[in-house]
């Protein structure tokens, strides 16, 4: 696996300013993102982490402009190289969004059309929007299928996506999203249905495509293990907000949330004699009626009166002055967060 | 970098087909009994040479079997086998049609629904419930009483009423098909919209239409019949199932076969198609 190379991104190809999505429900507007601001520059990674429902998904489709119906974006910017697309008209936001992004879905089988040939559903983009002939597009799609590593493509270009496996499946899916020739790439739970030993080589297939195209990658996942090696920054959500945001390894080694700590936490340690694995007490809040303060706090163990005394939920704040680790929490400078899960995690890492 | 895997197994286009094309006997048999059946009707003047018009009463009411009539003859001496191959003609014809049109209205008006939802499909489905509102036949009985007797307008009822249960399905298909990642996948890509309709969610969602629809096209000969019994079918003297079976119905103590054969007939149609029918479902569930 390459490590995550550059460290100072440049200006960033995608970034999502103060996002707010909301979905209006009968009980009333579930707030689903409350002001994320995240970006990704040309040839970098980012993570994007958090337990199930935090708002990680639909972060994703708002960058990419299709929100499932009926929620919409209430609030924030979206910048495509500087230019905010939320402004323009819906076809032509669409047509800017489409023609940069590319995403990658969790589950293969669903991500691919069943009854379209899957060398069809690489070569379609090409034919349809780069106006390449029949025999380009078919030539180009193998290619793509070469690059995203399936053997004789040429024979697979005829397969329908229920006769090849899962791993291949979603190079498929990869090999889709790069058929647009996108500048960045969101990847959502990719390997999350894939066996362990697959995993690893679909990331890397879509990590040699990052280097070698300078694509932005955009990665969600909630395995931490999946996020770290791939990734060189890192956004930890809970409840709809980014409450710590860093460079993957010192946010992982030395975390100044305690979310991002009890996650951490509750990553098994096959060297650890522990009866039980280490959970988070209590669910995340319901996010129609968001309570004050720290979304949090009702979970953590360090909480106390000031965490949720301001309505307001906590800005993120740099943890060092002028540092681009940045965290949430209010009390990060009077709790300490030095963690035997979080070091296990680091001999890996450096192993 | 990991190193990438080792080379999977050949893998040809061959072991696809014949993967997909076994034994699907319930496909091949419907579609063998259906070919049949139309090739028997579209031969029709080669495999009888009797008349289906062609009174003669002195050769009235022959038992089947009789030489020269195969299937016996009717109250007025006309040939059975010869009106039953005729009247195939009549029967598949206004069945096929009748389903193909609302098929077709159905599925389209199905796909706008489902896909862009709002006004569009709050109105189109307002109408699906009125139409859904009235019994089948009443409709149709009413609708061919306005339009005047004849095929014509056995097509045109049948399809103004027929397409609600196309709409309905496939908007439903539409409902989950476009919530799936592969429509998703084709709207991030840029794809445009009748492409997707057309490309992706069409394809996926038709099947269920499909195999409704070869139901219903015995429903519809069953309509072209029930219609023809009462009198608002095919004009006599023109060969039609449903007016033999009508006709056959007075005599059936004594000819019970004048209404028993073609009432057969629609039974084996309704097979062939039923077999096809689950010929598809299972076709299309391996995928």
């Amino acid at each position: 696996m390459t490590a995550p190379a550059q460290s100072g991104p440049a200006a960033p190809v995608l970034e999502a300013v103060d996002l707010h999505v909301e979905i209006p429900l009968p009980m009333g507007q579930l707030k689903a993102v409350r002001g994320v601001s995240l970006s990704v520059g040309a040839g970098e990674a980012v993570g994007l982490v958090g337990e199930s429902g935090c708002g990680k998904s639909i972060t994703l489709r708002a960058l990419l402009g299709l929100l499932p119906v009926p929620a919409r974006v209430t609030g924030g910017a979206l910048l495509l190289d500087g230019v905010d697309v939320l402004g323009m008209a819906e076809r032509r936001r669409q047509r800017a969004l489409t023609d940069a992004i590319s995403m990658v879905f969790q589950d293969s089988l669903t991500a691919l059309n069943p009854v379209m040939r899957v060398g069809d559903q690489i070569a379609e983009v090409p034919r349809r929007r780069l106006g390449m002939s029949k025999a380009e597009a078919h030539a180009r799609a193998v290619d793509l299928m070469d690059q995203v590593g399936i053997p004789e493509p040429e024979q697979r270009y005829r397969a329908y996506p229920h006769q090849l496996s899962g791993g291949m499946r979603q190079r498929i899916c990869i090999a889709i999203a790069m058929s647009t020739e996108p500048r960045v790439i969101l990847a959502d739970e990719p390997t999350t249905a894939l066996d362990v030993t697959i995993q690893a080589q679909v990331l890397a297939v879509i990590d040699k495509l990052r280097v070698e195209r300078e694509l932005g990658l955009v990665l969600v996942s909630h395995d931490l293990a999946v996020v770290s090696q791939t990734c060189s920054r890192i956004y930890v959500m809970y409840a709809g907000r980014v409450v710590e945001a860093g460079q993957s390894l010192p946010l992982l080694t030395r975390s100044e949330h305690p979310y991002t700590d009890a996650l951490l936490r509750s990553v098994p340690d096959p060297d650890a004699t522990v009866e039980r694995l280490a959970s988070i007490p209590g669910q995340p809040p319901m996010l129609v009626d968001v309570p004050p303060g720290c979304a949090f706090a009702p979970r953590c163990t360090f909480a106390r009166d000031v965490c949720t005394a301001d309505p307001n939920p906590p800005e993120l704040e740099p943890v060092s002055v002028g540092g681009s680790h940045t965290t949430a929490c209010v009390r990060h400078q009077d709790i300490d967060l030095a963690s035997g899960a979080v070091s296990a995690f680091v001999a890996e890492k450096e192993a | 970098m990991t190193t990438l895997p080792a080379p999977l197994p050949t893998f040809d286009a061959s072991t696809i087909r014949k993967r997909s094309g076994e034994r699907n006997i319930t496909l091949y048999a419907g579609l063998t009994l259906f070919a049949l059946i139309v090739l028997a009707a579209v031969f029709a003047p080669l495999l009888t040479s009797a008349d289906p018009l062609q009174q003669n009463l002195l050769q009235a009411r022959l038992a089947p079997g009789s030489p020269g009539h195969l299937l016996g003859t009717d109250d007025l001496g006309r040939d059975v086998l010869s009106r039953i191959l005729y009247g195939a003609r009549v029967d598949l014809r206004v069945g096929v049609l009748a389903v193909v049109t609302p098929l077709v209205i159905g599925s389209i008006l199905g796909l706008l629904c489902g896909w862009w939802g709002r006004w569009f499909d709050t109105i189109v489905m307002r109408l699906v419930d009125i139409v859904v509102a009235f019994p089948f036949y009443v409709l149709v009985i009413a609708l061919v009483f306005a339009l005047g007797q004849g095929t014509k307008s056995i097509y045109i009822a049948i399809s103004a009423v027929g397409w609600v249960a196309y709409c309905r399905i496939v908007r439903g298909q539409v409902l989950v098909a476009k919530e799936q990642e592969y429509a998703l996948a084709a709207r991030a890509s840029g794809l445009p919209t009748w492409r997707i309709l057309l490309r992706h969610l069409l394809p996926n969602v038709i099947l269920q239409a499909i195999v409704y629809a070869m139901s219903d096209i015995v429903l519809s000969i069953l309509a072209i019949v029930t219609l023809s019994y009462l009198g608002l079918g095919v004009a006599p003297p023109s060969p039609e199932w449903g007016s033999m079976i009508a006709e056959g119905q007075n005599s059936l103590l004594t000819q019970w076969y004048l209404a028993t054969i073609p009432g057969l007939c629609v039974v084996v149609v309704g097979l062939a198609l039923a077999l096809i029918a689950d010929g598809l479902v299972n076709q299309f569930n391996k995928r």
